[in-house]
């Protein structure tokens, strides 16, 4: 028997669907499901199975047609344009498949990004940042361009950028899908490290069953609904 | 700070699109500003025209002359100071291709009347004592390389005949807004004339120019001249030297116009070219935006890395074609300065320069912020990759 922890995600009979003109495509059907503080949780799903549009509404990054989502005790489904803005820029780091870093900044700028957004003062934000980097093995890249660097490494700048603001939750979307097999596993030992060494709660949306097995827990969506049981990890 | 980080290495991020954008904006203001100092070239003489002066013509027209009798007439008008006349002559120096203003003018009181015009003594001197004496502008002098003393020949093609002059001055303007093209000799010189080859029109004026005590006075000084030869056989029409010179311009209002129109129809082209770019760039850059808004940035944020991209894009080009339209203006009027004796960039050019670049990236930003600003995150997202 696993023990019972706090859950920091709770999903409420949600629906969601999109509107193509007049057409109405129904994407998720009465999701309900709790994620606990600290756990790595990894969705998944054949294409079109909803994944990722449950994780961007976990995230606050789209907005639910029925139900709720509480993260951290907030309601995200009640919050406004603005204050969904804010509550993303404190409260989630985002992981995705291509990296998505700045190509006109630098690595630590790109790191720094987020940071901007705080009350930090200009040195202590350079300062998390480099710090991030450094623990991602990225001391030495600090000055480059995204342009300049793999596609490991650029994944690696991304994981910095997420946890630097030190969010809630981890989202993460892909992560590997876009790199050699090599540069995948690492990336999968650091979100590992920063769940078990850190306790960062990480939602991850994976078609790769080598990725998933990184997860603890596993949950998998079809066509829309989401298998009731969650299975632990094997491994 | 990063935001502004991010807007100029967004404005020249990619420098073959960003430079061949600044160029056409630098080109549309050079040519923009230029078109803008022909108009203003039209208006110099309005500008320029004084306050205390009074243009005494013909009230059925200017070609009609008046009496030269008219002239202690109107000297006796209550605010008259000074009275000076002259003809316009017309003639050309060797061809038709040498144009320029020539006039015959009473010198003393001409000068008096026309401080703007600047004469060294003895050369004034000269020029009064000698009835084939004449003066001619700076420029003019040096266009065609003329030296006081040397003798002109000018073809008459109002009056007939080849007018020979000395040169005994050469006038300075006061400031550059002076016209330094023009070329005087004396009334009286081409007076005897006439009286010998058609003494009906001897003792003609073609304008009398009138100078006031006081500028105030102007309007009840016209109309006390009008008055005096209302029923005379030469009416009189008289009004300030800027409604006599705006006159002028009127006559070629239609052109003045067409050119408006064209330097207004480029800032559209560049508007569009602009728009087009930033379009271009934006839609580009859904994926960084669509980032940036996941990661909290918001609306505010977007809008200034937009408006200021296009902001650094037409500023920049804005001031290459400002700094290029001086040297264009200097060689244009140094080409033209016949046609525009007064060719010069003026500040207001440069405000309306400044002014259509502002205006350029404001209205070619709106509707890709607007689409930046609208796309959902998810859509935003999407793009990438």
């Amino acid at each position: 028997m696993t023990e019972q922890k706090k859950p920091i995600v709770e999903i409420k009979n949600l629906y969601k669907c999109y509107h193509r003109e007049s057409l109405v495509v129904p994407v998720l059907y009465d999701i309900t499901f709790d994620i606990a503080e600290g756990e790595f949780l990894a969705l998944m799903g054949p294409s079109g199975s909803g994944k990722t549009t449950l994780l961007n509404l976990i995230a606050g990054i789209d907005k639910v047609d029925e139900g709720s989502i509480h993260v951290g005790g907030i309601d995200i489904t009640n919050l406004t344009e603005t204050e969904l803005a804010a509550w993303r820029a404190n409260s989630v780091g985002f992981i995705f498949q291509f990296y998505n870093l700045i190509p006109v900044l630098k690595a630590v700028e790109n790191v720094e990004l987020p940071l901007h957004l705080t009350t930090l003062p200009k040195s202590k934000r350079r300062e998390h940042a480099e710090m991030a980097l450094s623990m991602l093995g990225l001391g030495h890249r600090m000055d480059h361009y995204p342009s300049e660097m793999s596609g490991g490494e650029q994944q690696r700048v991304a994981i910095a950028r997420a946890i630097v603001t030190d969010p809630t939750i981890l989202v993460a979307d892909e992560p590997t899908g876009d790199l050699d097999r090599v540069s995948a596993e690492e990336i999968l030992s650091m979100m590992e490290r920063l769940n078990q060494d850190m306790g960062k709660t990480i939602i991850m949306v994976t078609h790769d069953p080598r990725a998933a097995q990184r997860a603890k827990v596993l949950r998998h969506l079809d066509k829309g609904y989401l298998n009731d049981a969650a299975s632990q990890n094997p491994l | 700070m990063l935001l502004l980080k991010i807007l100029f290495r967004n404005a020249f991020h990619n420098k073959l699109r960003s430079g061949l954008t600044i160029l056409g904006i630098a080109v549309a203001i050079l040519a923009f500003g230029l078109l803008r100092t022909v108009i203003s070239s039209f208006y110099a003489g309005v500008e320029a025209a004084s306050t205390s002066r009074l243009v005494t013509r013909n009230a059925i027209s200017i070609i009609f002359a008046l009496p030269i009798s008219y002239a202690e007439k109107i000297r006796q008008v209550e605010g008259v100071k000074i009275v000076s006349w002259g003809n316009w002559f017309g003639g050309v120096y060797i061809d038709e291709k040498n144009f320029f203003p020539n006039f015959c003018v009473e010198p003393t009181t001409y000068f008096a009347l026309y401080p703007e015009f600047v004469l060294d003594g003895l050369e004034k001197k000269a020029f009064l004592f000698d009835r084939k004496g004449a003066v001619a502008g700076r420029k003019l002098a040096a266009k065609y390389g003329w030296k006081v003393g040397d003798a002109i020949t000018l073809k008459g093609t109002i009056y007939p005949g080849n007018w020979d002059f000395v040169l005994r001055g050469i006038y300075r303007g006061r400031d550059r807004t002076v016209d330094e093209t023009q070329f005087f000799f004396q009334w009286a010189y081409l007076n005897e004339a006439v009286k010998k080859m058609a003494p009906v029109f001897a003792d003609k004026v073609g304008f009398y120019m009138v100078g006031l005590s006081r500028p105030d006075v102007a309007a009840d000084t016209a109309l006390a001249i009008d008055n005096i030869f209302k029923n005379s056989q030469a009416e009189t029409l008289t009004e300030t030297e800027k409604a006599f010179n705006l006159g002028f311009i009127a006559m070629s209002e239609a052109i003045v116009t067409a050119i408006q129109m064209v330097s207004f129809i480029i800032i559209l082209i560049i508007m569009a070219v602009v728009a087009n770019t930033m379009a271009m760039t934006t839609r580009e850059r859904t994926g960084d935006y669509a980032i940036m808004k996941t990661l909290g940035f918001g609306a505010k944020d977007i809008s200034f890395l937009i408006f200021g991209e296009a902001l650094v894009l037409t500023l920049t080009g804005c001031l290459i074609g400002v700094a290029l339209t001086f040297p264009a203006a200097r060689i244009f009027g140094a080409e033209l300065a016949t046609y525009f004796p007064v060719f010069l960039v003026s500040a207001d050019t440069v405000y309306m320069d400044i002014a259509a670049a502002l205006l350029i990236a404001f209205l070619a930003a709106i509707i890709p912020t607007r689409h930046a600003i609208r796309i959902r995150i998810a859509d935003g997202l999407r793009r990438i990759g």
